[in-house]
């Protein structure tokens, strides 16, 4: 257990204060970013001029109103995953990545000789039945690229979640300098 | 669940961009031909009821510090024992119990990758139990947003 070590994208102390701020949700009033603005003691223009500066680094993904799937109906999700070739790992894992029921898929390293997916896609749906339809689908996408390692390990597999047990947005420390 | 027309354009028109200026309500009452008001109330109501989780900056937990998936093979009668040890966690921000023998699967995040090890260790110690590092290497497509279609799978309240 273990990951690499390389250091992580630099976040000035204002930074790091707008994110604590704003991780779980801005206030719903008429001037949002004034209320940032003050809570940070910076101009409007500052707070959203820094918005958008670090939505154009990538930091922020995007501002948006979020659903909460669950009460939309989507109740089912199936992480599956998949132990395809290296090689083709990028090809594939962008035409999965493209199907409009996936909202993740990533590359994740394998950990043998416990886990041998090396390919992750969730798919969300309404019913069990839905998303065992988009697993079969992925299935004959990647029907190519799947190894056989023999019996000891299958070459995929759905994980179906049965409870959520904690769920937040990014809950960054407050650390104290 | 019912939603007003209102409602619905909230959800489906503001997963993404939602706009980036001092009074972004009235921008979006703008855009759907509405007054600043009503859209303040109608969002207000969506997050009471637990439609809409915030409205905000979703930041990617990888640049804004250092992120990964963990999972944990937890003996079925330990599954609550344990997750209730995860969770304690602040760094630990989902966990999800799921059908496999590695049943607890969760996401870490932390300040750097020096700060996420030295937690995943702690997570190790008061589990007892090994921890399955599955770090993102490459990710090919992220988009949570849903096209909910309102008129053709109505939405049902659920109780709880």
């Amino acid at each position: 257990m273990s990951v690499s070590t390389y250091p992580s994208k630099e976040l000035s102390a204002l930074e790091r204060a707008y994110i604590l701020l704003t991780q779980n949700g801005m206030p719903v009033i008429p001037q949002p970013f004034h209320y940032i603005a003050e809570q940070l003691d910076i101009s409007v223009e500052q707070a959203l001029a820094m918005t958008k500066d670090l939505k154009q680094r990538g930091i922020i993904r995007r501002i948006a109103a979020v659903p909460n799937h669950y009460k939309l109906g989507y109740r089912f999700n199936g992480m599956t995953v998949w132990d395809i070739d290296d090689e083709q790992a990028s090809k594939f894992g962008d035409a999965v990545g493209k199907l409009p029921f996936v909202s993740h898929c990533y590359l994740r390293p394998r950990q043998l000789p416990n886990w041998n997916y090396n390919l992750f896609a969730m798919v969300h749906g309404t019913t069990p039945e839905e998303i065992e339809v988009y697993r079969s689908q992925i299935k004959d996408l990647l029907a190519d690229v799947l190894q056989d390692r023999g019996n000891k390990l299958e070459s995929y597999n759905m994980l179906t979640s049965t409870k959520i047990l904690k769920k937040t947005g990014l809950r960054l420390k407050n650390k104290t300098a | 669940m019912q939603f007003t027309s209102l409602q619905q354009s909230l959800i489906n028109r503001y997963q993404k961009g939602f706009p980036l200026t001092s009074q972004p309500f009235k921008q979006i009452a703008q855009e759907l031909n509405t007054d600043e008001n009503e859209v303040i109330a109608a969002f207000n109501q969506l997050q009471q009821d637990n439609v809409l989780s915030r409205i905000g900056p979703v930041f990617d937990h990888k640049k804004a510090g250092a992120s990964t998936l963990a999972a944990i093979a937890v003996p079925i009668d330990q599954l609550d024992e344990i997750a209730e040890r995860v969770n304690k966690f602040e760094q630990v921000n989902h966990n999800y119990a799921r059908e496999h023998t590695y049943n607890l699967w969760f996401v870490v995040t932390d300040s750097d990758w020096l700060a996420l090890n030295k937690t995943l260790e702690e997570i190790e110690q008061v589990t007892g139990l090994a921890v399955l590092v599955l770090p993102m290497e490459a990710s090919y497509h992220i988009d949570l947003s849903f096209d909910v279609d309102f008129s053709q799978a109505p939405v049902k309240r659920l109780e709880n």
